[in-house]
């Protein structure tokens, strides 16, 4: 007799929590980082994956159902939001499909230097201040009237002082509210489709990865306000005020992962690591500008009884002894190049592994290599468990046909015996 | 050649770098023997960087470093003194990858190792190469790309070089983010750089130098 959806539902899950307890499941759980991989698979472009959230979700149904996985994955696609509400408020900070890039080309972040050396002060004085007034503007062009505005806490001065009311009707200040008021209509539309879709694949028998989303601090200042640069000189000309700034970040981002993941229910927290890997730093810098700000986070998500999925992308193979501080059987690391025979033997008996299968491979490789890899990675990081198999990034490009034998064969392949 | 001026960049001492360099050049040294001990520095970090002892903010605080020396010295260069060059290396992000860290690490250790750089940015159509292979006729082309979109992009690229008749003119190395050997065999390139200092011995393999 066939299972249930919900018998499905719960035996997925429990393969995923035994494999992120360090215990042996049943077999090994495959996990499927979607992204624009659906888009491909149906025959849709990237940029309507932007623009027709009920195109973008059914394709992402097929995927699911088509393939089977025991974890999905599809982040809060598409990343950054739906394109209207992106071009309501002007978003200068990424290229979408359509937008800057061809229609079926990923999203791509712009860096820069978002904010000033200088001005390091000013945020750490009022972070949010800064944010409304200064950045705001800055990453988002219909945005620009925020800068107009007095500080917020003018409204202390209560029933004294309530000339902010007159400084709202500023035609540049009414525009900005409007966009931001009109993004945030489409925003909730695709959010509440996106709520919708998670509660559907639970009750068709799918778990779904991680739902919410927190960033090192240190890359929230190297991605988002300073650009890599910046950080770097920063590391040399005022090393004080960059980690002063991540100590003002770190409650940030704990805060919102646990405010999303007690909305969502789902207590795995994706963590995308960037500036802290191999050769962008010594382990000297990483140790003091980079561990100490992420190790935090992670421990204070693991406090809030949510699970840290930080993905290490790049290669860790120099840092993984910093990481055997993490407690045991808490955290599911996702690695992206790191040598996993070697993540295996340090960190076995601390990390969930998670990663390394190759989507140059998925992309253009034959499917007897396809099997032979997957077959090297379930015996030696597969062994005793404590290891669930996915691709080493997103699986955009890959040919639909060889991430079904990838998956097939560790079904088969990966059972416990 | 002044050591104190050298281990002052190499050790990231950024205001004593720049108050020997002010001292040297009113005590009558040569500017360009000043440029000639930053390029050493940079060298130095350069080296450190492949044996994994500097990292990329000692080559963005070293480069920060030279540029504000150079904005003292250069000035008092007369205009014809030019650096020997010993080859010629075409460098560009692929289309539709606008990602240049990576590819402007490359470009500046080949500068420092002395080669010139045809730098084509980002989002480099396979045509843009075509043209500036046809233009500055270089011996090496780089491609990097971070996403794996750009494996498409490069097998493009690669196409496009030969269809033009130029494949044999030039050895093609490609590297950056996600990319490893199964991309140099689906694009056809010569050889894949793991990291920037591979470019570098690739390029001085193919060229010398």
């Amino acid at each position: 007799m066939s299972k249930t959806p919900q018998e499905l539902f719960a035996e997925r899950e429990k393969r995923v929590q035994d494999a992120m307890a360090l215990k042996v499941p049943d077999r090994v759980p495959v996990f499927l980082s979607q992204h624009f991989f659906p888009a491909r698979y149906v025959g849709m472009t990237y940029e309507q994956a932007y623009y027709d959230v009920d195109k973008w979700l059914a394709a992402n149904e097929k995927t699911i159902v088509d393939y089977e996985p025991d974890v999905y994955f599809m982040a809060q696609a598409p990343i950054a939001g739906p394109g209207e509400a992106l071009e309501a408020m002007g978003m200068r900070q990424i290229k979408w499909p359509g937008h800057g890039v061809p229609a079926n080309r990923s999203f791509q972040f712009i860096e820069g230097e978002y904010m000033k050396a200088e001005e390091y002060d000013e945020f750490l004085a009022d972070p949010s201040d800064w944010t409304v007034r200064k950045y705001m503007p800055r990453i988002y062009s219909n945005l620009q009237g925020l800068g107009m505005l007095p500080p917020i806490t003018s409204m202390l001065n209560g029933y004294v002082g309530s000339a902010i009311t007159g400084i709202l009707a500023i035609p540049p200040v009414a525009a900005a509210f409007d966009a931001l008021l009109k993004g945030a209509q489409v925003a909730g539309r695709w959010s509440m489709a996106f709520a919708a879709f998670d509660r559907k694949m639970a009750t068709m028998g799918f778990p779904e990865f991680s739902a919410g989303v927190a960033l090192a601090p240190f890359d929230i200042i190297s991605d988002m306000l300073r650009g890599m640069r910046g950080a770097m000189i920063d590391m040399y000309r005022c090393p004080d005020k960059l980690i002063a700034a991540q100590k003002v970040i770190l409650p940030m981002q704990i805060g919102g992962a646990i405010g999303v993941a007690h909305m969502s229910g789902n207590p795995r927290v994706f963590i995308p690591l960037h500036r802290g890997a191999d050769g962008f730093m010594s382990n000297e810098q990483f140790e003091a500008f980079y561990w100490p700000g992420l190790k935090a986070l992670i421990l204070a998500l693991i406090d809030a009884g949510l699970v840290p999925c930080p993905f290490w992308e790049g290669t860790y193979d120099q840092r993984l002894e910093y990481l055997r501080e993490l407690p045991p059987g808490k955290v599911l690391g996702w690695f992206d190049r790191s040598n996993l025979v070697q993540v295996k033997e340090v960190l076995g008996d601390v990390l969930c592994i998670c990663g390394d299968m190759p989507v140059s491979l998925l992309e253009s490789g034959t499917p007897e290599q396809v099997v032979a890899y997957s077959k090297k990675l379930i015996d030696t990081v597969g062994k005793d468990g404590g290891f669930v198999m996915s691709s080493n990034t997103v699986l955009d490009e890959c040919d639909p046909a060889l991430v079904k034998v990838w998956l097939d064969f560790t079904r088969a392949y990966g059972v416990y015996r | 050649m002044s050591q104190q001026l050298i281990e002052a960049i190499t050790d990231m001492r950024e205001a004593e770098a720049l108050q020997i360099a002010t001292e040297l050049l009113d005590g009558g040294t040569d500017p360009v023997q000043i440029l000639d001990d930053c390029r050493q520095a940079m060298e130095v970090i350069g080296q450190r960087f492949g044996q994994g002892q500097a990292f990329v903010p000692e080559l963005v605080m070293g480069g920060e470093i030279m540029k504000s020396i150079s904005g003292l010295v250069k000035p008092r260069i007369p205009k014809d003194v030019q650096a020997k060059r010993v080859g010629k290396v075409v460098v560009g992000t692929v289309e539709g990858d606008i990602h240049d860290i990576g590819k402007d690490i490359v470009a500046f250790l080949l500068d420092i190792h002395g080669f010139e750089v045809i730098d084509l940015g980002v989002d480099a159509s396979p045509q843009v190469f075509v043209d500036k292979i046809r233009e500055f006729k270089p011996q090496v082309v780089a491609l990097s790309g971070f996403l794996t979109l750009s494996y498409a992009s490069m097998k493009r690229t690669v196409d496009t070089i030969r269809e033009a008749g130029l494949r044999d003119e030039v050895k093609i190395m490609v590297g950056g983010g996600v990319v490893d050997d199964h991309v140099r065999a689906f694009s056809g390139a010569d050889a894949f750089g793991a990291d920037a200092m591979a470019a570098v011995a690739l390029t001085k393999s193919w060229i010398g130098g």
